[in-house]
């Protein structure tokens, strides 16, 4: 019970802090496309892959005392952080969640900003597709971002590292 | 081109308790409705085990569906049209993604989805793109129709505006499911009033907004959103209906892996324990079929799945707790869990927590910058608002986060001091503490 909740608190554990709604699901989205044990149901929206139960499990966590959620004003909107609390380690400590390598993707799409990550999710969303009809898609439904081609070629080499850092370290 | 002109020679309504009348004057719609696959969704609830709570709530996805449809083809033909932004030639397009939107729903397709790990959107598309008599329909109006209608659904149409009509926070889908919703659980609070709303919506190029003179009528919108959740579609008794039809479907798969000899053979759910499910199996599945088997396994020798199946089938349900999850808490719940395992009370299956974020529903929230789009209002100098910023309504009832955990037990057998007397009193103890 309640192992769900525990998988998104160990990643915000890995990470460390998390800054922006936006990031956090694009981290869990694309930590489920490199086949980490995430079952939150993500839909394309306006800016990419989103999903609403993992914004309600965020919202429970924080509810529960185990997240500390941060609003601060930026420009014209609110940004949100998130952090673990000691409460929250002392949950996580309930569960012995076997995860290996979530920690360095976390930690390596934490360092990456939202709008790169936004763009890799969405290349995940349509990986099924032959990658010119990719970049078409990035270009058609992503065209207020105005990502390049060569940023494109960039999430995919990133989307690569990515994948290589759970197989090498499944090796190891 | 074989809808040529498109029109019926006359045309069809259906009547329907919401909208009174569902018009259909487009010969592709009237076939659409007529495929197999949408037929299909009469025999599906809209609201899967609420019935349970509210005996009314018996209105099929088929009812909502035409609903939907209708909404779409208000807006379009009669508010939309004309207007800047508005692209006409996307009309059918919107009609036929409206009609369709929920065609992959499941049986209980909640339960089944988190049991399973399925998704019914995947089988909305397969359903569209697949060989069947939908694609057949749609082939007909051109050869890229279809692919075009499940991607409106998919929300990767490349015309936002078109996708927003369908799925945004403000949408004929949450407009069409709130009033039916209201109207056949006989609850009084989901009504609003649409005919204002759609009278205010304005097409942008990216999505649909309101006319600030609207916003009152989108408060009630919000409002009505608000209560239905808690008061309807997170209602604690058909959680607990909902729980146990979970459990019933983990347990028949795990005897299914065990080797366990059925009396009634799960012929249906073979495909769905393996992991093997194609589109003819899932199509199969309705209501009837999953009812059929629960009644049945009432008399399986497995005393658990026996069990569970008579408590769904003669709504004897579990009763529940309040439940917050804290460390102090969480110790308890292991040490139930250990009572119950005493008590010969399986915990797998009869001690379970149910979480709001376990519910396919939501409320408004304005949310972050890039994280989802929001409502806007169109102001009369052309600004578009965020809304809570402007209603100092949803403001309140959108800043302020609410969750809820639930803890479910038999509550028969824990009162039955027949046996295990000491344990169960224990167990009655921290359950009440």
């Amino acid at each position: 019970m309640f192992t769900e909740h525990a998988k998104v608190m160990k990643a915000l554990a890995a990470a460390g802090e998390i800054v922006g709604r936006k990031k956090l699901q694009k981290m869990i989205y694309i930590a489920k496309k490199l086949q980490f044990p995430f079952y939150e149901k993500f839909n394309f929206h306006f800016y990419g892959p989103y999903s609403e139960e993992l914004t309600c499990r965020i919202e429970e966590l924080c509810d529960l005392g185990f997240l500390h959620e941060m609003k601060e004003k930026k420009g014209g909107y609110f940004q949100y952080r998130y952090t673990l609390t000691e409460a929250g380690i002392q949950f996580l400590n309930h569960y012995d969640l076997d995860m290996p390598y979530l920690r360095e993707c976390m930690q390596d799409m934490n360092e990456q900003n939202s709008r790169f990550l936004e763009l890799v999710s969405t290349v995940l969303y349509f990986e099924h597709l032959p990658k010119e009809e990719v970049k078409e898609k990035v270009f058609l439904l992503k065209s207020k971002q105005r990502y390049t081609e060569e940023e494109v070629e960039q999430a995919y080499n990133y989307i690569e590292q990515l994948r290589a850092k759970v197989k090498n370290e499944v090796r190891a | 081109m074989a809808y040529p002109g498109g029109q019926l020679s006359e045309e069809k309504v259906f009547k329907d308790p919401v909208h009174r009348y569902i018009h259909v004057r487009d010969k592709v719609i009237w076939d659409l409705i007529g495929t197999k696959e949408f037929q299909r969704l009469r025999r599906i609830k809209q609201l899967g085990t609420t019935y349970l709570t509210f005996h009314g709530a018996e209105h099929s996805r088929f009812n909502h569906s035409l609903g939907v449809y209708e909404i779409i083809r208000r807006i379009i033909d009669d508010v939309f049209v004309g207007r800047e932004h508005w692209d006409h030639s996307e009309r059918l397009l919107c009609l036929c993604a409206a009609l369709l939107h929920d065609l992959g729903h499941g049986p209980f397709s909640h339960s089944f989805e988190k049991v399973f790990r399925l998704d019914h959107e995947d089988f909305t598309q397969a359903i569209i793109l697949g060989d069947t008599e939908v694609n057949a329909v749609l082939r007909r109006v051109s050869d890229d129709f279809p692919k075009k209608v499940a991607e409106v659904i998919a929300k990767t149409y490349p015309n936002k505006l078109v996708v927003s009509l369908i799925s945004s926070q403000i949408d004929a889908d949450r407009m069409d499911y709130l009033l039916r919703d209201a109207y056949y659980t006989g609850v009084s609070y989901g009504n609003f009033d649409m005919e204002r709303i759609l009278r205010v919506m304005r097409p942008r190029e990216d999505q649909v907004v309101i006319k600030r003179s609207g916003m009152h009528a989108v408060e009630d919108y919000i409002m009505s959103r608000y209560q239905m959740y808690w008061q309807v579609y997170f209602h604690p008794v058909t959680r607990s209906a909902e729980v146990i039809l979970t459990k019933i479907l983990h347990r028949a798969k795990r005897l299914y892996e065990e080797g366990y000899e059925f009396q009634t053979k799960p012929i249906h759910f073979y495909s769905f324990f393996t992991g093997t499910v194609e589109l003819q199996d899932y199509l199969q599945l309705d209501e009837a079929v999953i009812l059929f088997y629960f009644q049945q396994w009432q008399h399986e020798r497995d005393a658990i799945l026996s069990d569970l199946c008579r408590r769904f089938v003669n709504r004897h349900l579990f009763k529940y707790v309040e439940f917050n999850p804290t460390n102090e808490q969480m110790t308890k719940l292991i040490e139930l869990t250990g009572l119950f395992k005493k008590a010969g009370i399986d915990p797998e299956y009869y001690l379970v927590v149910d979480s709001s974020s376990d519910l396919p529903y939501d409320f408004y929230r304005p949310g972050e910058e890039g994280e989802r789009l929001p409502i806007y209002l169109l102001m009369p100098n052309g600004e578009l608002r965020e809304l809570s910023r402007e209603s100092v309504l949803v403001d309140a009832i959108s800043g302020k986060r609410r969750t809820d955990h639930k803890l479910y037990f038999p509550a028969d057998f824990i009162y039955d001091f027949s046996t295990k007397r000491t344990t169960k009193k224990k167990i009655i103890e921290i359950l009440e503490g």
